[in-house]
C-alpha cells in the first residue's frame, strides 16, 4: 500500500504539479463505507506505436523509455492503464496486428502485471475493434479496485465516435448496481464532452453517456486522444486528459489545424509523459502527478 | 445506436475500397469555390468531393445570408461532413450524392471536417467556409 508520505516523496521526485480532482468531503459515512484504501495507478496514453515522422524521431524508443521510467518508480503502482491509441493506424490489417504484437511485447516489460488496455480510434476505428480484441480483449468493461468502481467506455470502435446504444445500456445497467455516492472512475479515449468539435475532439453521443453518469456524485473521467493535459468540469464531474507518448498537440481549438507540435531536438520528449493518480480512502479526491518520459 | 450487421459491412467495405484505391496520401491543397450571390435570398448549389484525406473544394466562399446546398460525393469511404457552428453533420456514403444545406447569417470563417475516422491523415481532412 502506498501511504500518503510515500506518495508525497514520489511527487517531489516527479517534478510536476499535483492536481487535485474530485470533491473532498464527499466520502460516505463510516456506517456504510465501502472498503476503501489508499492506492495509486499509472495512466499512459496515445503511444501510437508504428508512427514514423518528424514530430517524433525517437518514436521507436519513447515507449521503451516510458516503460523503464515506470519500472523505476520507487513504489510500484497497483495497476497501469493505457487509455487508447496503443498503435498508429494503418490500412493494412497485417501491419496493424504486427504493431499490436510489438506494442504488447514492449508493454509486457512492465514489472506491474495488472495492466488494463483500451482502444483509441487509431487501433479500432478501421475494423470496429477486431484486431484490438484479438490482442487485448474487450473494448469496454468494468472492474473494482479497493472500493473504487472503474468503467472503461469505448467511444472509438465506431469510426463515427459513438458509444452506441448497446454500450450505453450496458453502462446504465452497470452503474445501476452502484450507490449514487459510489466512487466511480471512467476511462475513455475521446473526451465525453465537446472539447473542440472543430477538431473532432468530442464523442458524438457523449451527452447521453454524461446523462447516465450525472446522477452519481463521485465520478471522475480520465481520457487521452488530445495529447496534452486538460482539466474540465461538467457539473460535478471532472475530466482529465493525459499527455501522449508520441507527440504533443496544440491547445484545443487554438489554431486552424490540429497539427503536432514540432519536435524540439534541444529538449527531446518535451511535452510527453505519463501520470500517477492517487486515490485516498479518506475522501473521494484524486491527486494527479505528471511525470516526463525520462526522469533526470 | 446499435451497430447492425449491415452497417458494419458497409464500413468494412468502405475501408477495403480505400486500401485498394489510394496508393499515397495526397498533398494538401487549397481548392476554393467562390460563390457570392447578389441576393441573400438566392440559393446556390456547390459540388464537393470528399476523399481521403481532403475535400475539394476545402475553402468555400459565401455571402452572408445565402443558402448553399452542398452536393457532396465521397469517392472512397463513408466520410463525414460536420459543421460544428451550425450543429449540422451528415454521413457521406460513396456512390451517392449527399445534400447538406447551409446558411451563415454573419461574416466569418466556419470550419467543416470529416468526423468519421478514415485513416492516417483523417486529422487533416477539414476545410472552411469564408463568409463575407
Amino acid at each position: 500500500m502506498t501511504d500518503r508520505r510515500e506518495f508525497l516523496k514520489l511527487s517531489a521526485l516527479g517534478g510536476g504539479v499535483v492536481f487535485m480532482s474530485g470533491l473532498p468531503g464527499c466520502a460516505t459515512s463510516a456506517a456504510d463505507k465501502p472498503a476503501y484504501d489508499d492506492f495509486y495507478f499509472v495512466q499512459l496514453s496515445d503511444v501510437h506505436w508504428g508512427y514514423t515522422g518528424p514530430a517524433n524521431p525517437e518514436s521507436a524508443n519513447t515507449l521503451k523509455k516510458a516503460v523503464a521510467t515506470v519500472n523505476a518508480l520507487e513504489t510500484p503502482p497497483e495497476f497501469i492503464v493505457f487509455t487508447g491509441d496503443l498503435t498508429h493506424t494503418t490500412d493494412d490489417p497485417k501491419e496493424r496486428r504486427r504493431r499490436m504484437a510489438e506494442f504488447k511485447e514492449i508493454a509486457s516489460g512492465l514489472k506491474v502485471k495488472n495492466v488494463r488496455f483500451m482502444p483509441g480510434e487509431h487501433d479500432a476505428s478501421l475494423d470496429w475493434g477486431a484486431a484490438f480484441k484479438e490482442f487485448f480483449g474487450d473494448t469496454h468493461y468494468a472492474f473494482d479496485h479497493k472500493g473504487v468502481h472503474f468503467v472503461v467506455v469505448d467511444n472509438v470502435s465506431d469510426p463515427g465516435a459513438n458509444v452506441g446504444e448497446e454500450q450505453l445500456a450496458w453502462l446504465k445497467a452497470d452503474l445501476a448496481r452502484q450507490k449514487k455516492d459510489a466512487r466511480i472512475v471512467v476511462f475513455t479515449h475521446r473526451p465525453l464532452f465537446d472539447l473542440a468539435p472543430k477538431w473532432d475532439w468530442a464523442t458524438r453521443d457523449g451527452a447521453q453517456a454524461m446523462d447516465i453518469l450525472m446522477p452519481y456524485t463521485n465520478v471522475t473521467v480520465f481520457y487521452g486522444h488530445i495529447h496534452q493535459e486538460n482539466h474540465h468540469m461538467t457539473g460535478h464531474i471532472a475530466h482529465h486528459s493525459a499527455k501522449s507518448l508520441v507527440f504533443p498537440l496544440p491547445a484545443p481549438g487554438s489554431q486552424e489545424k490540429r497539427t503536432p507540435l514540432p519536435w524540439d531536438a534541444s529538449a527531446p520528449f518535451k511535452g510527453l509523459g505519463f501520470r500517477e493518480v492517487e486515490a485516498e480512502a479518506k475522501d473521494a479526491a484524486y491527486k494527479i502527478q505528471e511525470f516526463p518520459v525520462v526522469r533526470a | 445506436m446499435a451497430v447492425t450487421f449491415a452497417q458494419r459491412r458497409r464500413w468494412l467495405k468502405g475501408a477495403a475500397a480505400v486500401a485498394a484505391a489510394v496508393a499515397a496520401a495526397p498533398i494538401a491543397a487549397l481548392f476554393t469555390a467562390s460563390v457570392l450571390a447578389a441576393d441573400s435570398a438566392d440559393e446556390v448549389t456547390i459540388k464537393v468531393i470528399a476523399k481521403r484525406f481532403q475535400y475539394e473544394p476545402n475553402e468555400i466562399k459565401l455571402k452572408a445570408g445565402t443558402i448553399a446546398v452542398l452536393e457532396i460525393t465521397s469517392l472512397d469511404f463513408v466520410h463525414g461532413m460536420n459543421i460544428p457552428d451550425l450543429k449540422t453533420r451528415a454521413d457521406l456514403p460513396p456512390g451517392r450524392v449527399t445534400k447538406v444545406r447551409v446558411k451563415f447569417d454573419r461574416p466569418g470563417e466556419y470550419a467543416f471536417l470529416c468526423d468519421n475516422f478514415c485513416g492516417d491523415g483523417h486529422e487533416e481532412m477539414s476545410g472552411k467556409f469564408v463568409v463575407v
